[in-house]
């Protein structure tokens, strides 16, 4: 038992990724990851929005009509979001002037909505709340991963430290301004995307058309 | 009348939700594979954005915005924490009115659209652009306006990226990038040529 709850946390992590596999959430997270700290607080009140609301709505999943329970589902979720808002303006104004929106769009994430139709409505609290953080990682890890290559390599520091002293401090390196705008979180993703399934080559999708090879004489 | 004008221009090409804020993501690479699909998914995006931006200003102004209760006698209340859960209740409901009325007085428009009505209550720009209404203080013709135009600017950035799909599945390319990947580089791509946009002046 312990052995399949530790599978449910890790599983999501690289073999069933939410975002390079799954294909969800990635609408409101790639804006917010120029900079780390940001990405850090982002993938934090994410994981706790699908742990708990993944909790919440297996708790009361038998009680649920199923006509209705799409609305259910939103407004556990919307609850949880209005909280880590609250908390992140009392605690964090700065970072939450800078998520904007963003904090508020975890509502029509995907993964959270996901994970509650297609995990939290079949199966105990427990093993919901586990599955909800587990997927709630798995999109922390590629967050915080895109974070840190676009904070690093884009303006030479990482959480605010400078690690690599730019030109414009009289050190050496020359920052890369296109890793701050938005379309590179696109292309850092489809990298990631393209290294995880060299790695794990059997996530790999089919080909529409193949390419017809001609023999060579 | 020029600001409303300023205001859809940028709204559908300086700040495109889709590709310069990544809203409505899930969607936007999910349902782009043929061009037809995603047009009628734009067209219904942009329906939908038109109504529930201006509807959700109104209900910002006489119910949420601190003092707005004053008609009813409450003029101390504030209740704008409970704005996220208004926002996605007017959305939802929206939704599923329009659904019914397209059923019930335009058949084939409802055929056309159907799949995509009840996917569009989870697609994030539609509860972006009604955050951004409320972050950037519209007033009730500013976010009709503003509906409307970011509403057209997704549906654009989704059609053009079908028709590049389109296009490139007879491409050769690398395995690991087959399908998602490759889908998330062409996008990339896209913004930046929308980004273009961001120079000009009005």
């Amino acid at each position: 038992m312990a052995h399949k709850r530790r599978e449910m946390l890790l599983d999501p992590l690289v073999d069933n990724n939410p975002i390079t596999l799954q294909v969800l959430g990635i609408c409101s997270a790639l804006a917010v990851t120029s900079s780390l700290s940001v990405s850090f607080v982002m993938a934090i009140a994410v994981i706790f929005v699908t742990g708990f609301s993944s909790m919440f709505i297996s708790m009361i999943r038998s009680q649920i009509p199923g006509s209705i329970r799409i609305i259910v589902q939103m407004v556990i979720i919307a609850s949880m979001v209005i909280l880590v808002d609250q908390v992140l303006k009392a605690y964090a104004y700065e970072i939450s002037k800078t998520l904007s929106v963003f904090v508020g769009l975890i509502i029509t994430n995907c993964i959270v909505m996901g994970r509650a139709e297609a995990f939290a409505m079949k199966n105990p609290p427990i093993e919901s709340f586990i599955d909800g953080v587990g997927n709630g990682l798995g999109y922390g890890l590629i967050l915080m991963l895109v974070g840190f290559i676009r904070e690093l390599f884009g303006s030479g520091s990482l959480f605010g430290i400078t690690i690599l002293e730019t030109v414009n401090n009289g050190g050496w390196y020359v920052p890369n301004g296109m890793l701050l705008l938005p379309p590179s979180a696109f292309f850092i993703i489809g990298l990631i995307i393209w290294a995880f399934r060299s790695w794990k080559p059997e996530q790999v999708e089919e080909r529409e058309y193949k390419i017809q090879t001609v023999e060579a004489h | 009348m020029e600001a409303l004008i300023s205001l859809a221009v940028k709204a559908i090409f300086v700040e495109n939700l889709a590709l310069s804020f990544f809203l409505g993501m899930c969607t936007f690479i999910a349902v782009s594979k043929k061009i037809s699909t995603a047009i009628g998914l734009g067209i219904s995006v942009m329906i939908v954005q038109s109504i529930t931006v201006p509807a959700n200003n109104l209900i910002l102004s006489y119910l949420l915005a601190p003092g707005a209760l004053a008609w009813a006698g409450f003029p101390e209340v504030d209740l704008t924490f409970l704005g996220l859960i208004s926002y996605i209740g007017v959305i939802a409901a929206l939704v599923q009115i329009l659904e019914m009325v397209l059923d019930k007085y335009f058949p084939p428009l409802y055929n056309a659209l159907g799949v995509f009505l009840p996917l569009i209550t989870v697609n994030c720009a539609i509860l972006g652009g009604s955050l951004f209404m409320v972050e950037r203080d519209y007033d009730f013709t500013e976010s009709v306006t503003y509906g409307m135009s970011s509403g057209f600017g997704w549906a654009l950035a989704i059609a053009a990226m079908a028709g590049v799909r389109e296009k490139l599945k007879y491409s050769d390319i690398p395995d690991g990038l087959q399908g998602l990947g490759i889908t998330f580089i062409t996008a990339g791509l896209m913004a930046m040529a929308f980004m273009s946009f961001s120079g000009v002046k009005l």
